[in-house]
């Protein structure tokens, strides 16, 4: 027997765990279902699922594990989350056992997607448009690795709560107007906005960069290079890389300059006895 | 706003800030604006929103008020004496950027600092008041972090860790004397007590009331400091044995170490060298292992009379190559402090390695699962399946281990 799920993109994990739990009470062994989304082509064999009885168990610990397990693009994730979950019966503290190769494979792959919801907490940049209301608007394009669109816009609307803002991504439309959140799954291309206020970002970009410090490894290991073409700062890096050695070699070849003149009188009346801290002459605010 | 102007202004307040490393926006409360009546939010952990070609995390805005200072400290771009452009921004502006930032997800929150001008009283005032408007006028929740000035009013650092997440004092520089020399204005004394001011009124607030009730929140996410790393001669010795005492008597939650960088218009009082990057990261390591891993300072600071730090292995390493005698230890009954104590373990292997030994005996490439790194662990580890042949002699192990070659110093 061939089970065939294929779950909707969005409301994903729940519809995954009502699946899961149906399965699981009917026994059906981890290797008799091929787990996917909706959309995803069948097997030629697909059986109606089962029927089942029985009390199903399992740490909390699964619940967070399998949450991160089923955006997981291949569809490997949610495999193994049901594995887990018909071995989680046998032995409860099963996670706990990192020498178990399925274990720290899932353990692995909730790594990834956390880390890709993480990257996109990171790298979504908002651009303003134009408003018929008191709340400012915002629209963002994100390409993420896995399908974690539905954990990660929480996030966000928990931060900007007093703005309305769209976040796109390939497959999947992010809206939040007016305190509420909605989902709709749908195809999406990559809008063209234009904010002004990009060009500050990147004059803070290029400025807080310490050219005497270059570690492009580093940099790149944090921000690699498939998230720069939606980051406004990025088109910098390479002249930043580019002149950075020059810039740290001027630095040190130049010779101490004299003191501006007004450094003496401020010393003077700074280290003068019993000081009265009026501002120093000459200076404007 | 005139975006031409705040343009050049935010290039030279950004120039002005990067010498300080930190840009930490964890450890907080955690704060929503899911009602809609406020902007921002905070979670445990804080995210780094870009990094810079020098490897470092963006997560605040961090920018000066302003780099006019009055002060004259040698190893700093703002001294009084130095030629670079000086800029102020005024409250409005810094509230303004901090805001239009956060509203595009660019940043979690300001970092704000100032060259002191007119007073310590009347530059602490400033960098309350923007805070305060930030707050209240504006109703930010996002991550606030002040450097707050030692010699300012105790009123105005305590409003100051009311307003903000983080409030952090720099001691500069490792000693007493090289304070003393390279920052003639600052005291050493001074810095110390105003951190001791600090970490009391945290205490403070921290008791509820006679009638049970919270007064506010002071500085949630703690306080922290900053060393310049190689702009004075003191030894990684005496950097480690001052972070020691810092931790210890006001409950810091970090101490950063800066490798004394090049700035546009040196003092002549301190010539330039080559950042040491390799060796901030030795102190960062070992300042680790003395917080994380229950190492004391006298087993991993060199007690010869360089008293550095090697450059070329990491301090944990270096500590078991010098006591061999604890090594081989066996991965499925060492109790926890010990295995700590293995190069390639960090403190989550560890904890992966108890909880994994309760399913069953641990074998070699387990330790790989479990996130080890087998490349430094490998001399120093048993298992069932493996058993290294005889400790080999120093010079050998060194090389099989230490990857990083010397990082020249001076040049």
């Amino acid at each position: 027997m061939t089970f065939c799920v294929r779950l909707p993109r969005i409301g994903t994990f729940n519809a995954w765990r009502d699946v899961a739990r149906q399965l699981a009470r009917a026994g059906v062994p981890a290797g008799d279902v091929d787990w996917g989304i909706a959309g995803e082509p069948t097997g030629l064999f697909d059986d109606a699922l089962p029927d089942g009885a029985g009390a199903l168990s399992v740490p909390g610990a699964f619940v967070d594990l399998a949450a991160a397990l089923i955006p997981e693009r291949s569809g490997e994730g949610m495999a193994i989350a049901y594995a887990l979950l018909l071995r989680l019966q046998g032995s409860r503290r099963l996670l706990g056992n990192r020498a178990d190769r399925l274990v720290a494979r899932a353990w692995q792959i909730g790594k990834t997607t956390r880390r890709d919801i993480h990257k996109m907490k990171a790298f979504v940049r908002f651009r303003e448009l134009p408003s018929e209301t008191a709340r400012r608007r915002f629209a963002a394009w994100f390409e993420p690795c896995h399908r974690i669109e539905e954990p990660a816009a929480t996030f966000f609307a928990d931060r900007f709560g007093d703005m309305d803002w769209l976040i796109q991504t390939p497959e999947i439309t992010i809206l939040f107007e007016e305190g509420r959140l909605r989902l709709s799954a749908e195809r999406n291309t990559r809008p063209a906005i234009d904010d002004d206020i990009e060009q500050l970002w990147k004059t803070y970009y290029a400025h807080i960069f310490n050219p005497a410090r270059l570690k492009v490894k580093a940099m790149q290991a944090e921000m690699p290079k498939k998230y720069w073409r939606n980051l406004p700062e990025a088109v910098l890096i390479p002249e930043l890389i580019a002149s950075a050695d020059l810039r740290a070699t001027e630095m040190r070849q130049t010779l101490p300059s004299q003191a501006p003149p007004r450094a003496a009188r401020i010393l003077d009346r700074l280290h003068a006895p019993n000081q009265k801290r009026t501002p120093p002459a000459g200076r404007r605010r | 706003m005139d975006i031409s102007n705040l343009k050049r202004k935010l290039a030279i307040l950004a120039d002005a800030a990067k010498y300080d490393a930190s840009c930490a926006s964890s450890g907080t409360d955690r704060r929503t604006s899911r009602d809609g009546t406020a902007l921002g939010s905070t979670e445990g952990m804080g995210i780094c929103h870009a990094y810079a070609p020098d490897g470092r995390c963006i997560s605040l805005l961090k920018i000066l008020m302003t780099n006019f200072c009055v002060y004259d400290c040698a190893f700093c771009v703002n001294r009084v004496s130095s030629n670079v452009q000086r800029a102020r921004f005024s409250p409005e502006e810094v509230v303004w950027l901090t805001t239009e930032f956060y509203r595009r997800n660019y940043i979690e929150g300001l970092f704000l600092s100032s060259g002191i001008i007119r007073s310590p009283d009347y530059t602490m005032e400033h960098i309350v008041r923007i805070a305060r408007l930030l707050r209240h006028d504006h109703r930010f929740r996002g991550y606030i972090h002040l450097k707050t000035i030692p010699d300012a009013a105790p009123e105005l650092i305590e409003e100051a860790g009311l307003l903000a997440d983080r409030i952090s004092i720099n001691v500069e520089l490792p000693t007493d004397r090289s304070v003393r020399r390279y920052a003639p204005e600052k005291d050493a004394a001074v810095i110390r007590k105003s951190m001791a001011g600090v970490k009391l009124t945290q205490q403070d607030y921290a008791d509820p009331t006679f009638r049970g009730r919270k007064r506010g929140r002071f500085a949630p996410a703690g306080q922290s400091t900053q060393m310049i790393v190689g702009a004075d001669g003191a030894n990684d010795r005496t950097i480690l044995g001052t972070s020691v005492r810092l931790y210890s008597a006001y409950a810091l939650r970090r101490v950063y170490y800066s490798a004394f960088s090049p700035i546009p218009d040196c003092s002549a009082a301190l010539p330039l060298i080559k950042p040491p990057l390799q060796r901030e990261h030795r102190l960062y390591q070992a300042d680790w292992l003395l917080r994380y891993y229950g190492f004391e300072l006298d087993e991993i600071a060199p007690a010869d009379d360089a008293g550095m730090l090697d450059l070329e292995i990491d301090p944990k390493l270096a500590w078991a190559l010098a006591h061999r005698g604890r090594f081989p230890v066996d991965i499925n009954r060492a109790d926890r402090a010990t295995l700590l104590r293995v190069p390639g373990f960090g403190a989550r292997t560890v904890g992966r390695i108890i909880a994994s030994r309760a399913h069953g005996t641990l074998r070699y490439d387990d330790l790989r699962r479990m996130g080890a790194r087998l490349g430094q662990a490998r001399p120093f580890v048993v298992t069932p399946d493996w058993r290294p042949s005889a400790l080999i002699d120093r010079a050998d192990l060194r090389a099989r281990t230490a990857a990083t070659p010397r990082q020249m110093e001076l040049f």
